[in-house]
């Protein structure tokens, strides 16, 4: 067996794999609280890359930056973040809150107006084509070109260490602050019932900003984790990475936190193991099939719990 | 109400329906039509049967090749119709049974490969076309059964998110399907030409009678779709129809009335896939070659936009909403019309939305001096602001030559400006009353500078812009649509 074709193909799967995970974890809490299914999901994480590559782009560019790369990195994240999820409170203020009672076909017919909008929005401002991060030439020290080699024979570049242990302390911090702090307390309990929750005076509407706010601001930070890795921009990107990320979501249990990153992290393995072993074209069909697989076997995910429809 | 024998004032024109709730239907609910405000017109318009508005648009649409010889306007009118075609199907899943379906136009793709792999030289099979449309029309409906099988014990969202991959899946099978490769080995089976498409696809041939003008199409798919508006305004008016509308208002009633909800759901796709696919094979036969990029997100959104305009679950609405949006489409195409609607639009609203008439007046010319002195001020201080010339000619041409700033250089500028004019848009939605008609006078005017300097640059962009647009106001603000009937909510 060739071990460097599999750890290879390892890593590039969890690194992919958080990507979908951090989106992942706004789909599902936007879920969990709205059972809304947010298209312009994966537009925000667009909109996060894009702001990361106009914070690079005003930091003197690739090829001449005139920050230290932690510094620059920790501004793209902060920008970006705060960018993400500032336009996801805007996209619920103006878009779906009107909506909340409306029959359910009305907010996804929004959600995909939205989702529209954007794409074709960042396509005039900032044209079709497909931009380059070009972290390959970061001066000083240059993230995605420098590597390491483990014992296998296979190279594993910083950029990927970056994104993981990013990925990871994003979701401590989520894991943290849903468990530990009023509000996150507040959050779960509008998950569970909004009406019970209203009643009890939590203040709905503040819950819902919230939770917009952390979900966008997370795929916020994972549009510039794919740009770190990956390279590329472009105002597309959103779609198939939404997809992807909601199908995790799906697959994890839907409104289940530690579900969404299992489920990214299955999505991402699923996907690099099928570029790798069995086809480089039709990687989509075997994420679909995992989809429809999971809906089939356990239609509330793997760790989810079957939902009690009330009358 | 509760009274009986009350009289009722003003009781409306049917009033043993007004007086008599039906079964079940609170009596709120039941006098809702009587307390409606109408106006005569209107209430007369309602009392012509449906099938007498169809036939009139028949009659009407039959004589456009009569009218007129110019193959582009004839060309616009078959796109319509087939757009038409496209939404009469998708109304029958989203309108009448209330699932969201967005996977949809590979149904589309699915006919329009299946015409051109029966009908043309890629293997050399020329089949009569009167064979193929009942196999192809078969095949999809099949397809549409299979990929609504999962999620038909789920609830609607996944659905949605099945079908919006399975679109996603067929766009990339189809654009990868002429060099399949697995497990490292690359046949060389080319089922469906890849990214070039399938072309030199034959002509429709219905046992020997050969179609091959535009004008020929174009009654033919005028044809096709007048009997499908028959067989779906049946469908409608069956027991079917009236149970996949019971499904939309509440599934969970409906299932509890004992009606077959899956299948209900299930026979809802395969018959909404199936008008699709038929639709493919009039659209392949014309543009006599198929490509996989045409059956794509944007197409799937531009009938969205269609069905969502005229009204979901309204026949009159589906023929409505193709016709205004794929109408503006094509106008807007051309930067000169796209300036004129752009306007026309802009004023129509104004005029129809603004009251009380003072407001109107002070806005208008609040816009139109601010515009001037905008203008005069550019002109002494920045030399460049006003180089440039507007995208019209003519007296209007001038008039906004003087009135609006054109830059030299305005890609930079129109799209900071085009932001700036998105947040603006916004925050003037949350002002309420003399405020908002005042923050109106800048908006206008930022409006029209983004137009001028950057949508009208790149209409092909700005269409899809204003689709999206117009889905996410639509559904806020008049989520029946032109033509649906607004639903009363009981709580």
């Amino acid at each position: 067996m060739n071990w460097n074709l599999f750890v290879t193909e390892l890593v590039s799967g969890i690194t992919h794999g958080s990507v979908y995970s951090l989106i992942a974890l706004g789909y599902s809490m936007v879920y969990g609280i709205l059972k809304l299914l947010n298209f312009a999901h994966g537009d925000i994480y667009m909109v996060g890359a894009y702001i990361g590559l106009g914070i690079v782009t005003v930091l003197g560019g690739p090829f001449a930056l005139t920050v230290n790369v932690a510094l620059l990195l920790f501004l793209m994240f902060l920008c970006s973040m705060l960018g993400g999820g500032l336009l996801g409170v805007m996209i619920e203020r103006f878009a779906y809150r009107r909506l909340r009672n409306a029959p359910r076909i009305a907010p996804l017919i929004t959600a995909l107006g939205v989702s529209f909008f954007l794409e074709n929005a960042a396509q005039l401002v900032l044209g079709a084509q497909q931009q380059s991060y070009n972290s390959f030439s970061w001066t000083n020290t240059p993230i995605a070109l420098s590597h390491f080699t483990l014992p296998s024979g296979a190279v594993v570049s910083y950029a990927s260490v970056i994104v993981v242990v990013g990925a990871v302390v994003l979701m401590v911090a989520l894991t943290l602050f849903v468990q530990r702090t009023q509000t996150g307390k507040a959050m779960r309990a509008t998950s569970f019932d909004r009406e019970a929750a209203a009643m009890m005076g939590i203040d709905v509407d503040r819950v819902i900003v919230v939770t917009f706010f952390i979900g966008s601001a997370l795929a916020g930070a994972a549009g510039v984790f794919n740009c770190i890795s990956y390279q590329q921009v472009f105002p597309t990107m959103g779609f198939q990475a939404g997809l992807f990320a909601f199908t995790a979501a799906v697959v994890g249990g839907i409104g289940n936190l530690p579900g969404s990153v299992l489920g990214g992290l299955l999505i991402g393995l699923a996907e690099a193991f099928s570029i790798g072993y069995i086809s480089s074209t039709f990687e989509q069909a075997i994420v679909f099939a995992i989809l429809i697989a999971v809906m089939l076997v356990r239609p509330s995910g793997i760790l989810g719990r079957a939902a009690v429809q009330k009358v | 109400m509760d009274g009986g024998d009350r009289e009722i004032p003003n009781v409306p024109a049917r009033p043993d329906e007004a007086q008599v709730p039906k079964v079940g239907v609170d009596s709120w609910v039941a006098t809702h039509e009587g307390r409606v405000h109408r106006n005569r017109l209107v209430a007369e318009l309602e009392r012509v049967p449906r099938p007498a508005f169809y036939l009139a648009f028949g009659v009407a649409a039959a004589l456009l090749p009569a009218l007129t010889s110019n193959d582009y306007i004839i060309r616009v009118g078959f796109d319509t119709l087939l757009y038409m075609l496209l939404a009469l199907g998708l109304n029958i899943v989203v309108g009448y049974a209330g699932l969201l379906d967005l996977g949809y136009v590979a149904f589309y793709g699915f006919g329009a490969y299946g015409y051109a792999m029966l009908a043309s030289p890629k293997f050399g099979i020329h089949w009569d076309t009167l064979a193929i449309i009942p196999v192809v029309v078969v095949a999809t409906a099949l397809l549409g059964f299979i990929v609504a099988l999962p999620s038909r014990r789920l609830v609607g969202d996944y659905l949605a998110i099945i079908t919006l991959f399975f679109g996603q899946l067929f766009v990339t099978v189809y654009q990868n399907g002429n060099r399949i490769s697995i497990l490292g080995q690359t046949r060389g089976y080319d089922m469906t030409g890849g990214p070039n498409g399938i072309p030199g696809v034959d002509n429709w041939n219905l046992g020997g009678l050969k179609i091959a003008s535009l004008q020929g199409y174009f009654y033919a798919a005028l044809i096709v779709f007048l009997l499908c508006l028959g067989v779906v305004y049946l469908v409608d008016q069956s027991r079917t129809g009236r149970a996949w509308k019971s499904l939309r208002e509440d599934p969970l009633a409906a299932e509890l009335m004992g009606m077959p909800v899956n299948r209900l759901k299930l026979v809802a796709f395969a018959f909404g896939a199936a008008i699709a696919g038929l639709t493919g094979t009039l659209f392949a036969a014309l543009n006599t070659a198929v490509f996989s990029a045409d059956f794509d997100v944007p197409t799937l959104i531009i009938v969205y936009a269609m069905l969502i305009l005229g009204g979901a679950g309204s026949l009159g609405g589906v023929i409505l909403g193709a016709i205004v949006v794929n109408v503006s489409l094509e106008v807007l195409r051309t930067p000169g019309h796209a300036t004129w609607i752009f306007y026309v639009v802009v004023l129509g609203t104004l005029i129809a939305r603004l009251r009380p008439w003072r407001w109107l007046a002070i806005v208008l010319g609040g816009t139109i001096g601010l515009g001037f002195v905008a203008h005069a001020i550019a002109a002494a201080a920045w030399p460049r602001g006003t180089h440039g010339s507007a995208s019209i000619g003519g007296w209007a041409g001038s008039f906004l030559d003087h009135w609006q700033l054109h830059p030299a250089n305005p890609n930079f500028i129109g799209n900071i400006a085009f932001v700036i004019l998105v947040f603006v848009i916004l925050g003037v939605t949350l002002l309420r009353g003399w405020v908002r008609h005042l923050a109106l006078i800048p908006t206008l005017y930022l409006a029209s500078f983004a137009w001028e300097n950057r949508l009208v640059i790149e209409p092909s962009v700005t269409r899809l812009i204003l689709i999206g647009v117009i889905l996410i106001v639509l559904m806020n603000a008049r989520p029946q649509g032109l033509l649906g009937t607004s639903r009363v909510e009981i709580v």
